[in-house]
């Protein structure tokens, strides 16, 4: 058997959205050059849908692939549907990863709730319980 | 295009070696202790092949006993000069930072039961200085491991002289040779060794077979109790056809062995020059003192194994230092220990040419490097950074 899945070979051969968004409304970078991986994801947000995403990531096939996938996975999707985006989505949608490659798709998962996160700091109005009564 | 660059994990199987292999994987299946025909065959192919490899090394046949291969052997010599050392109250040991973990673990092994371990470091050339095994070792020293030739960046040790100071100072002195054995010339006499470890698969021979040679003399400690197999040094029915193909694949090596060496080199020196091009890029080791065959890089920027990967899909087979391809979270020991940063001991590769080797594979493994290298960077955020000024390069 193959290290990794055909879809997670395809991913990293040809990553969708490789690049950067150069008026990124959200940008997120997780991991460290230490530990071997870096991702960085840059959002563009319109009317709380997710119009575009990049990504570069310094790292394994995996974390390349987890990367280009979790993108493909919320281009064109609302921010609240961004928002719950988990690992486990991820690696599934690779046809999984090895156990000892999980924490890839974790990067991936944290490197897109980072973007998001730092959208909303920029734009506090928009945060889903931003008008709700405490 | 298929290019094997990865002879430092393996070899191809010589064919001398498989045809030698044949007849007692066939028809002449006695058991080497039985005393009918088809075993005293077997019995006295073993014995043939003992006389082939000490012959290949300087030593005499009853000073080596074959093994499943290096770790085996690496961990019988230790622990024999170990047990030797308790008896006569010697429990210090000189390694190095750059060992096989078939000698570090077995060292940590003997550090939990009362032994002490000083691991010399190396400098950026990979190399162990002798001096420094000198002042390091003590009256109460009663082993020095160091290996023949790294296994990762190829670098050559000084081990005549290191095997001289042990003799100097009544020390025994083991030498891991996996990688050298059948590819730069040994003798045990003259480089004054007493334990010597080698793997067959490594010069051209059978996977699970290996050897062990000891100075005669030395008391070994078996890790394998049962029959008297090998003078009762190793027990268990040996694995006749590898160790037959194991003395046939080494006799073949060793009378290629200058030749193959010096087309090596050249090739070797020709890829060393052509990934050097690559900017922010570093040799890893010594640039003479390291085998024939090896040439190990580090690339600012990158992860090893995306590099693999598509070298693998460019039909090259090498290897890396890099963490994600061994399933840990640390890069090689190896490369730390000669210096090398975190961040850039995990864009390493480890290519290692075989003796069919081309100067138009080298010339088509240096384009194919170039480009993934240029590839993965265009897309990391931390090339990115480094040639934006936001961080500084290390190489």
């Amino acid at each position: 058997m193959a290290l990794y899945s055909d879809k997670v070979m395809d991913h990293f051969r040809n990553p969708r959205n490789v690049g950067i968004i150069e008026d990124a409304d959200g940008i997120g970078e997780v991991g460290n050059a230490k530990c071997g991986d870096i991702m960085k994801m840059y959002l563009k947000i319109e009317n709380d849908i997710i119009t575009d995403v990049k990504f570069e990531t310094f790292g394994c096939g995996s974390a390349i692939a987890s990367s280009s996938m979790a993108t493909e996975l919320i281009k064109g999707k609302p921010v609240k549907e961004a928002m719950t985006l988990t690992n486990k989505a991820v690696a599934e949608a690779l046809d999984g990863l090895p156990d000892y490659k999980m924490h890839c798709s974790v990067l991936a998962e944290e490197a897109i709730q980072k973007a998001l996160n730092d959208y909303y700091e920029k734009h506090p109005e928009k945060k889903p319980d931003a008008n709700v009564p405490a | 295009m298929r290019i094997y660059a990865d002879n430092a994990a393996t070899t191809k199987l010589s064919p001398e070696a498989l045809f030698a292999m044949m007849p007692y994987l066939t028809d002449c299946y006695g058991n080497p202790s039985s005393l009918y025909e088809s075993g005293q065959k077997a019995k006295e192919a073993i014995e043939q092949a003992r006389e082939t490899v000490a012959s290949c090394i300087g030593a005499e046949p009853k000073e080596i006993i074959f093994t499943s291969g290096g770790s085996e052997s690496d961990n019988q010599a230790i622990l024999s000069a170990a047990e030797i050392g308790k008896k006569n109250g010697k429990t210090h040991i000189v390694s190095d930072a750059i060992e096989h973990h078939a000698v570090l673990h077995t060292l940590k092994k003997l550090q939990t039961r009362g032994f002490d371990v000083t691991y010399l470091p190396v400098g950026e050339n990979g190399i162990v200085d002798p001096e420094d095994v000198k002042e390091a070792i003590r009256e109460d020293t009663c082993l020095v491991t160091v290996m023949t030739a790294n296994n990762e960046i190829g670098t050559i040790q000084p081990v005549c002289e290191i095997g001289k100071i042990c003799r100097e100072r009544n020390v025994l002195f083991h030498t891991d040779a996996v990688q050298a054995v059948g590819h730069l010339p040994i003798h045990v006499c003259s480089d004054n060794i007493d334990l010597l470890s080698a793997s067959a698969h490594k010069f051209h021979g059978p996977k699970g077979v290996g050897f062990l040679y000891a100075k005669k003399g030395i008391r070994l400690t078996n890790l394998i109790e049962g029959g008297a197999q090998e003078k009762g040094r190793r027990a268990g029915t040996e694995n006749v056809a590898g160790i037959v193909g194991m003395a046939e694949a080494l006799k073949g090596s060793v009378s290629r062995m200058e030749e193959n060496g010096k087309k090596l080199t050249d090739l070797r020196n020709r890829l060393i020059e052509g990934l050097s091009e690559i900017p922010h890029s570093a040799l890893n080791g010594d640039r003479e003192k390291r085998l024939p065959n090896n040439v190990s890089f580090c690339f600012e920027g990158i992860e090893g194994e995306g590099l693999l990967l598509l070298l693998d899909d460019r039909g090259i087979c090498a290897s890396s230092g890099s963490a994600c391809t061994s399933g840990s979270l640390d890069p090689s020991h190896v490369l730390l220990a000669i210096g090398r940063k975190h961040d850039v001991a995990h864009g390493s590769l480890r290519l290692t040419l075989g003796d069919d080797a081309t100067a138009e594979d080298v010339e088509y493994i240096i384009r194919s490097v170039k480009e993934v290298v240029s590839y993965l960077r265009s897309f990391s955020p931390v090339w990115r950074d480094l040639t934006a000024g936001k961080s500084e390069f290390i190489l």
